[in-house]
């Protein structure tokens, strides 16, 4: 008997089914009935995104959680900010500092000179590539240091969510050098092309959708590797993988690393789409909300982290905007209902009472539209 | 039997040299001080009543314990200073006491991950699932009886055939020294009677370490024995002179 292909790949078509469906409502659909105003908005959650489906494979395939991907978002966001600002910064156009020609916090803080971490960012290669490559450093230390010693499961979530707490406080403490609490803001043009205009934004949103949908295809490729079927091994058995011959050490070390590379491009994108990058993007409560969305959506499922985000923040602009002191106990309320009432969140859901039915309605299984669940109003 | 450390010069005759063995926790000192050594092809039972330190023996030599004192050489190489992966890499093989399997991958899934090919992380993104590697899950599944159920996830085999699939995915690795602890444990009688002939099948053309309770087992399959008492050798041999020991028949055979 000729051994058949295991399920994991014969899921291959539907996966990609998932992704033709995600891209049609984040391309076409969306677009077609939001203005550019919520389109904006939305292209904002979107970001989020590309942390959620990094949590998919850090946490939901490899079981690793992560209570600080914000430290990784925002050093995503401050590399882009960075370079954003210092083209702002011209001589012309600060030329009533006292030293022109450095972003306007430096000179309010008695900077004279750019700071040498900073000269990197003239450059656009530089900084794009520092994007995706400062993020996964700084995991790979933090990775590494603790993968090595076996800290695992919740010890290393406090851990990471002490990062978070720990980058949220240099930030704010190291006015002079990274605009502190309120960031830096006031970004005008990448490479000079003015990034605050309407059109620029929904272009913006274009590449956003484009870049989601590579990073999704990027990821599915991860998981049905072997590699992707070693996570999920490791994650129940790891001493199994460990006396199989593997080093089990590395390959947490490369998903959390690739997560956090996904979350820094995600960084970037937002602040290109807001105009701006701060300190609160980047500490515990925007980790954790994080982690909530790929709960929500399901954290087995790229697609159901990208819908899970969009629903969340959508309710959370929603509800703030009515109630906005009661939207913390509604968002804390959907965490604990999830990991309660449905812990593979609304893939979990879809799968087992939506599937089914669509499979009796067209003969066949998964093949026709799902219903989006968060088309943000 | 705890006899100083042989000379240099003898130990590359045996495939596994352990010698002076120690290991305490917490000054309990779970193995004490023991040697043996283990040959070419040779059958190997661990016995011993509970809490005599035959798992940690086990561990010891894999490398999922650090020793306190002492040496095992495995063809020459002193694994106590090798990583877990290593030390599977050089030829070693451990089945765990209660099933080690991955509950939410197939069968399949389960024997290629074993497969001893892109262990790294580059190899294991290029992972290519060829004919050598189908070939050999279908033959290492049809030794371990689990060949129709290659695309059934593993958390739906029942507890002999999870068994079977752990020894499989040690088998399709081929290490030169297998050590299974209590291969048989849990199992009815018709599953107990297939894993005997599953091991003997197996165990040709490599040595093997065997921890078990069940008696008539070690006796159809050990070429010597090795008894364990509160982290010493108590006694070692055939199975023959084992059982004649008085030692043995007081702290363990006799109840």
């Amino acid at each position: 008997m000729k051994p058949a292909i295991a399920p994991a790949f014969s899921l291959g078509l539907k996966d990609l089914i998932g992704v033709v469906i995600l891209g049609l409502v984040l391309v076409v659909l969306l677009p077609l009935v939001l203005d550019p105003f919520r389109l904006n908005m939305v292209g904002k959650y979107l970001t989020y995104a590309f942390v959620a489906v990094g949590l998919v494979l850090c946490w939901g395939n490899a079981g690793i959680l992560s209570l600080g991907q914000g430290v990784f978002f925002g050093l995503g966001g401050y590399c882009m900010a960075m370079y954003l600002k210092l083209e702002a910064s011209t001589p012309e156009a600060t030329k009533i500092q006292s030293t022109p020609g450095i972003p306007d916090f430096m000179d309010w803080n008695q900077l004279t000179e750019l700071p040498f971490f900073w000269v990197p960012f003239k450059s656009l290669g530089l900084s794009l590539a520092a994007v995706v490559l400062v993020p996964a450093a700084f995991a790979l230390i933090i990775a590494y240091a603790l993968f090595k010693r076996r800290v695992g499961g919740v010890y290393f979530a406090i851990i990471t969510q002490a990062l978070a707490a720990i980058m949220t406080i240099l930030i704010v403490g190291q006015q002079g050098y990274t605009g502190g609490i309120n960031g830096i803001t006031d970004l005008r043009t990448l490479h000079g092309w003015d990034i605050r205009t309407d059109s620029a934004k929904t272009l913006l949103y274009f590449v956003n959708a484009g870049l989601l949908i590579g990073v999704i295809l990027l990821c599915q490729f991860v998981r049905r590797s072997k590699l992707g079927r070693i996570l999920v091994a490791m994650r129940d058995k790891e001493d199994r993988v460990r006396f199989s011959g593997y080093d089990v050490a590395s390959y947490k070390i490369f998903v959390f690393c690739f997560a956090a590379a996904l979350a820094g491009v995600g960084g970037a994108m937002f602040t290109l789409q807001v105009g701006f990058m701060s300190p609160s993007f980047v500490g515990i409560t925007p980790s954790i909300e994080m982690v909530i969305y790929t709960a929500v959506g399901g954290r087995l499922s790229l697609l159901g982290a990208v819908y899970g985000t969009l629903l969340v923040n959508w309710a959370k602009t929603s509800f703030s905007e009515s109630f906005p002191e009661l939207w913390l106990f509604g968002l804390g309320g959907l965490f604990i209902a999830v990991v309660l009432l449905f812990p593979n969140g609304l893939a979990g859901l879809y799968r087992a009472y939506v599937e089914p039915r669509l499979g009796s309605l067209f003969g066949r299984k998964g093949a026709e539209p799902k219903a989006s669940p968060a088309p943000a109003e | 039997m705890n006899a100083t450390p042989i000379s240099d010069q003898m130990a590359p005759d045996f495939l596994l040299a352990v010698e002076g063995l120690t290991v305490s926790f917490d000054g309990f000192k779970a193995v004490d001080d023991l040697s043996f050594y283990v040959d070419e092809n040779e059958i190997r039972v661990i016995i011993g009543p509970n809490g005599a330190g035959k798992t940690t023996v086990l561990d010891l030599i894999c490398g999922r314990t650090r020793a306190t004192a002492g040496s095992v050489r495995f063809k020459n190489t002193e694994l106590t200073r090798l990583k877990e992966y290593e030390i599977v890499r050089a030829g070693v093989g451990r089945k765990f006491q209660n099933p080690s399997i991955y509950d939410d991958l197939t069968v399949f899934e389960n024997l290629e991950i074993s497969y001893p090919r892109g262990r790294g992380v580059v190899g294991a993104l290029t992972f290519k699932r060829d004919a050598a590697v189908k070939e050999r899950v279908q033959e290492v599944a049809e030794t371990i009886f689990l060949a129709d159920h290659l695309n059934q996830r593993a958390e739906y085999l029942s507890h002999g055939q999870k068994q079977w699939l752990e020894i499989g995915m040690l088998l399709i690795q081929d290490p030169e020294l297998l050590m299974l602890d209590e291969p048989v444990a849990g199992m009815s009688v018709a599953e107990r009677k297939k894993t005997a002939e599953l091991l003997n099948r197996i165990i040709k053309d490599r040595s093997v370490i065997v921890i078990e309770h069940d008696m008539k087992f070690v006796e159809d399959i050990a070429h010597k024995v090795t008894v364990l008492h509160q982290g010493k050798i108590l006694s070692e041999g055939t199975m023959a002179k084992v059982q004649s020991d008085p030692k043995v028949v007081e702290v363990y055979l006799g109840h």
